[in-house]
């Protein structure tokens, strides 16, 4: 083998290496998560009867509606990506839009159910959930923190899939080049799969 | 994916140094994605930190000279030892030795161009370089320095009016930064080895950068998300750990340590394998036990993030949890004497050379021993008791960590100097500079074991005068340590601006790929990606093989 030439057996683009990337950033999703659901598991079992009562007072319809709006939105993710292998653009870009969309409605509830709570007197510091037992201020700082921290999530999940409508209108995403609306897909199936743990765990305990 | 679109034949043979891409001067280093360039992007900034670290680490050496105040207060000397510690460890060590040589040489010695994810490279660099600044910010910022330690411990951490948003944002930066390093090493060992080269071919640093790169995956988030609550905690009043509220501070000890001890071995197993590299090499012999190193290090990063709960037992565990923790403490102590015992096999018959990066490896190898020894000594639960909190454990772990990440990375950047810059050292220089650093380390560090035995408290400025004499001669040893360095930075900047030009591919007889690429290596390290037959350490007793690609 000469030096001048290049066997070239270095890709320079290798979807197989931002697959694992991808899943490795996702197992990182995970143990941050991770960290809380160890806190919840702690609390809950020292504070049963109290994470019982204050479970209450959580709206389990609005959950409901929002699990299944999340889990539609999986799915409409997923037809997007099988839209654009299968060569078409401007559905792909429907099933995009229409998953931002319901990840909007889905803020949009957090956002009713935030506010009820809020005005009812149940938020970190207040004089009414200071006046509660030690095990209900523990259960209402877990639930903000985690479905903030995953409202956070569905919101930066928003914004890569709109990126990725841009990528797809410029053609950067096509038929044989998708792996970018993948990886989007599978964060925004992580966020889904968070929020499908959460919603047992602060809705349906009561 | 890396980003360039360059014809498939590499007509460009200048050393990376002298390459010349998009931009030039400042910006062709800073807007850079190669793997080597990156790699001294960190070794300036990392350079930068760890001299700061040393000015606050000679300043608490000072203070603690006399009895009572010397030179400043108990306020001051609680920022000292919190910036000193926030400094050494998430600026300097963690980042050390993955960010410089693991960028360096992960890339040459499994074969490959660049890492699998250079933007996200450059992104890391400053990543930590934006976490730096906030660790700037947090001390100068009115409101004070930092002094909850570094370990930001409950219900202080919640309490204090110190800058504490600033530098838990910071540390969360940084976390970022480690994570993200982490994750592409191991894509790149996954998917970028050059053909021919199975697991068992790789060397063993890319070994050990492969199972450090695990744990700073697995376990970082959990810090990050840690210490993202107690930001949560001083800005809402949460109560996740705030005991008046109900929180449990037991608790946030234990996620601190789920991430800071397996943070141990981000530090030292990577070291470990600049070790192994070096000894292999100045010892002439093929390393002995390869699969046993390469093992041990993953059994060290799957040990190492199960006891964590040796750092609480005086914190009020249950007693079946201190056994269990103490139990498996003394585990991690077997993968760690096997890498001894093969360093220390290697060694037996071999024609040792003792080149500045040997004597750094057998110093290590001391160090390490100490260090290892008086951890098992804190993981028994009886004596624990009485060493907690006292100067043993500093002893303890500045053996370990500046010990292991420290030696490691003089040694490592004496081995690949040359490599790195096509420049010479003085090796008369490095020697004597080695030596001084070597004895003040051990005058410095070891009377913190004799005064902590007797019980001296950590973190104090003040002690009785009983305790004065072993605190002197620490201080001395400080200074006798600091003369060393000072020798040290000098070799490194003398060789940088005046030391002898040199081209010579493997000046050290060593049998990886890196010494069969140019010095210093071309933009893309190889002419072409050379195809891997044999295994990496295969020295013909006392023997140099001929040169060239194979």
């Amino acid at each position: 083998m000469s030096l001048e030439e290049n066997t070239a057996v270095h890709l320079h683009k290798d979807d197989k290496a931002s697959k694992l990337g991808m899943w490795l950033f996702l197992l990182t999703e995970l143990t941050l998560f991770g960290g809380l659901f160890l806190m919840y598991a702690v609390y809950r079992f020292t504070h049963q009867a109290e994470f019982h009562i204050a479970a209450k007072s959580l709206n389990t319809f609005i959950g409901t509606l929002n699990t299944s709006i999340l889990l539609t939105s999986s799915l409409t993710m997923a037809l997007s990506i099988t839209a654009i292998r299968k060569g078409n653009k401007n559905l792909s870009l429907s099933f995009q839009g229409i998953t931002i969309f319901f990840g909007l409605l889905f803020l949009l509830n957090k956002y009713f159910e935030w506010s009820h709570e809020i005005n009812i007197g149940n938020f970190p510091g207040s004089e009414s959930l200071l006046s509660k037992s030690q095990g209900e201020i523990l259960f209402y700082g877990l639930y903000y923190v985690m479905t903030g921290l995953h409202a956070l999530h569905v919101i930066i999940g928003m914004i890569v899939i709109a990126v990725m409508m841009r990528f797809t209108m410029k053609n950067i995403i096509n038929r044989n080049d998708n792996f970018k609306l993948e990886a989007a897909g599978l964060y925004w199936h992580l966020v889904d799969i968070i929020w499908i743990f959460l919603f047992p765990l602060f809705y349906l305990i009561s | 994916m890396a980003d360039n679109s360059t014809a498939i034949k590499t007509k460009n043979h200048e050393s990376y140094l002298d390459y010349k891409g998009k931009h030039s001067g400042l910006l062709g280093w800073i807007l850079s994605t190669d793997h080597k360039r990156i790699a001294i992007l960190y070794l300036v900034v990392i350079s930068a930190w760890f001299l700061i670290g040393v000015v606050i680490g000679f300043l608490i050496r000072l203070e603690l000279l006399t009895p009572g105040g010397t030179i400043v207060g108990a306020q001051t000397y609680n920022a000292f030892f919190t910036v000193h510690g926030i400094i050494m460890l998430f600026l300097f060590v963690i980042p050390g030795i993955p960010a410089i040589f693991g960028n360096f040489f992960l890339p040459i010695m499994i074969g490959a161009k660049d890492v699998a994810f250079p933007r996200l490279n450059l992104l890391t660099w400053y990543l930590y370089v934006i976490g730096g600044a906030f660790v700037i910010i947090a001390i100068f910022l009115p409101g004070g320095a930092p002094d909850s330690g570094w370990t930001f411990y409950i219900p202080y951490s919640i309490r204090t009016s110190t800058n504490m948003i600033i530098t838990l944002s910071a540390t969360f930066i940084l976390g970022f930064s480690s994570i993200l390093t982490g994750l592409n090493f191991i894509v790149t060992i996954h998917r970028m080895r050059a053909p021919g080269m199975g697991w068992f071919k790789m060397p063993l640093f890319p070994w050990a950068l492969y199972a450090t790169g695990w744990i700073q995956v697995i376990v970082t988030p959990i810090i990050g998300i840690t210490l993202l609550l107690v930001i949560v905690e001083r800005v809402f009043g949460v109560g996740l750990f705030d005991p008046s509220l109900g929180g449990d501070p037991i608790l946030y000890q234990h996620l601190f340590w789920i991430y800071s001890h397996p943070a141990v071995y981000i530090m030292a197993v990577p070291a470990m394998g600049v070790i192994t590299e070096i000894i292999t090499v100045y010892s002439h012999r093929t390393i002995f036990g390869y699969k046993a190193i390469a093992y041990s290090s993953l059994a060290i990063a799957l040990l190492g993030s199960l006891v964590w709960g040796h750092h609480m037992f005086s914190s009020g565990m249950s007693d079946t949890a201190n056994f269990v923790f103490s139990l498996l403490t003394f585990l991690v102590a077997i993968p760690s004497a096997i890498k001894v015992f093969n360093w220390t096999a290697t060694l037996y018959k071999g024609s040792i050379e003792l080149e500045p990066p040997m004597l750094y490896a057998l110093a290590f190898i001391f160090l390490f021993t100490i260090g290892g020894l008086t951890g098992i000594m804190q993981g028994t639960l009886s004596l624990d008791i009485h060493l907690t909190d006292t100067t043993f454990i500093v002893g303890h772990f500045h053996y370990i960590i500046f010990g292991t990440a420290g030696f490691g990375l003089f040694g490592g950047l004496y081995h690949w100097f040359p490599k790195m810059f096509g420049r010479t050292y003085n090796k008369k220089l490095a020697k004597v500079g080695f030596w001084i650093l070597f004895t003040g380390f051990n005058i410095l560090y070891f009377p913190m074991f004799v005064m902590g035995w007797l019980g001296m408290p950590r973190r104090s400025y003040d002690y009785l005068p009983e305790y004065q004499s072993y605190q002197v001669i620490s201080t001395v040893g400080s200074w006798i340590l600091i003369l060393g360095l000072i020798l040290i930075v000098y070799s490194f900047i003398k060789a940088l601006r005046s030391g002898e030009r040199t081209t010579e591919k493997n000046y050290c007889g060593g049998e990886t790929l890196e010494w069969k690429v140019e010095t210093p290596p071309i933009h893309e390290n190889f002419y072409e990606i050379p195809i891997v037959t044999g295994g990496p350490y295969e020295y013909k007793q006392n023997e140099l093989e001929p040169e060239g690609v194979n």
